[in-house]
């Protein structure tokens, strides 16, 4: 019986050394990753943006895809008002060779993403920020010189059908921030792909 | 009316082996979360494991012939397994059950049809982050909940210490 105790301890704890990365109200680090169009990007390059939509997301995950036309009308929604997405791909391509640097490049050509499609070629961003699956949102706000996480999770409430969902969980929490109200539901979970690790 | 009868059997007669091969066709049924929620707490000494999977998740169908053995091994004791099928409604013909058959999985399968994920992924784990595949295995009170891949013998410890304690 003890051991089974123990067994069981073990394997909790290896469950929640797993969990890590940033919660709301964290500040959140720049990065500087190559963009389908061969430039690097950094989140200070964008001196006008109040902040960020950064997304991690991918070619081959259906739930992505599902979600690629949503993305395109989200940037275009808040990029003005200063909220512009930032796509990351955080999956190894030998593992997943759907998403390689040049799929990704076919993919933003073909649908004409209107935002940075980066890759996270060191695994180091998304594991930093502790994004587990793809498409997972974290919605940063400027606040004095920091980047603070003010939103995690999905982007609505139906990934099958835009017309059926009842919340939009990062417009409203953009909207939020623009009326300088409470974001009311700040973390989310889904259902999403895993990321896919390099194989060591 | 000889004819009639001799018409009839006829029509039995070949009609059969159509009907057996439908029954053989797979019944996966689509259920909302209430009513697949009595699934995650099973009072009684049967140890159960529930997999969260779907057709287009690479990883997940790369483990489903460990899930299978795993139920081979394991069907004649008090063990049940279900694969929760996490496909989009829309692909449920045309993907999900064109896979099962190919697959010849015989496990029982159901499609877990509940778009608003936010709300039941907690009362599955707490732990669990809505990734793909995830396992739940428990016996009564005692549980593992697993975001992540298993191999066989990672199963196989596990349901082998819970079935016998």
């Amino acid at each position: 019986m003890k051991q089974i105790i123990l067994f069981f301890f073990l394997v909790s704890l290896a469950i929640s050394a797993a969990a890590q990365g940033y919660k709301v109200g964290d500040k959140a680090s720049d990065f500087k990753l190559l963009n389908v169009d061969g430039t690097m990007v950094s989140m200070a390059d964008f001196n006008e943006a109040k902040g960020f939509i950064v997304m991690f997301t991918c070619n081959h995950c259906p739930y992505s895809v599902a979600y690629e036309d949503r993305k395109i009308e989200l940037h275009n929604k808040f990029v003005d008002l200063g909220y512009p997405v930032i796509a990351i791909n955080p999956n190894d391509t030998v593992v997943q060779p759907q998403d390689s640097f040049s799929k990704m490049q076919e993919r933003a050509k073909a649908k004409g993403f209107p935002y940075p499609y980066l890759i996270d070629a060191e695994q180091t961003v998304f594991k930093e920020y502790g994004a587990t699956r793809t498409p997972h949102v974290f919605l940063l706000n400027k606040e004095n010189n920091d980047l603070v996480v003010r939103y995690i999770g999905a982007i609505d409430n139906n990934h099958e059908d835009a017309s059926k969902a009842t919340e939009k969980y990062v417009e409203s929490a953009i909207e939020a921030l623009m009326n300088g109200k409470k974001i009311e539901t700040e973390f989310t979970k889904a259902i999403g792909c895993t990321i896919k690790v390099k194989k060591s | 009316m000889k004819y009639f009868n001799t018409i009839i059997i006829f029509i039995f007669l070949q009609t059969t082996p159509f009907l057996l091969i439908s029954q053989s066709f797979r019944d996966v049924p689509t259920i909302d979360f209430k009513t697949f929620e009595p699934w995650l707490k099973k009072q009684n000494d049967t140890t159960y494991v529930i997999n969260f999977w779907a057709t287009w998740c690479a990883p997940c169908v790369k483990e489903l012939p460990d899930f299978e053995k795993i139920n081979k091994k394991y069907e004649s004791q008090k063990f049940k397994m279900l694969l929760v099928s996490l496909d989009f409604l829309r692909d449920k013909e045309k993907r999900l059950i064109p896979f099962l058959e190919k697959n010849q999985l015989r496990a029982e399968v159901t499609l877990l049809h509940a778009p608003n994920a936010n709300v039941w992924i907690d009362i599955v784990d707490k732990s669990w982050s809505g990734a793909i595949p995830a396992t739940l295995i428990y016996k009564n009170n005692r549980k593992v909940f697993h975001e992540g891949g298993y191999t066989f013998d990672e199963l196989d410890q596990i349901i082998s210490k819970l079935i016998t304690n």
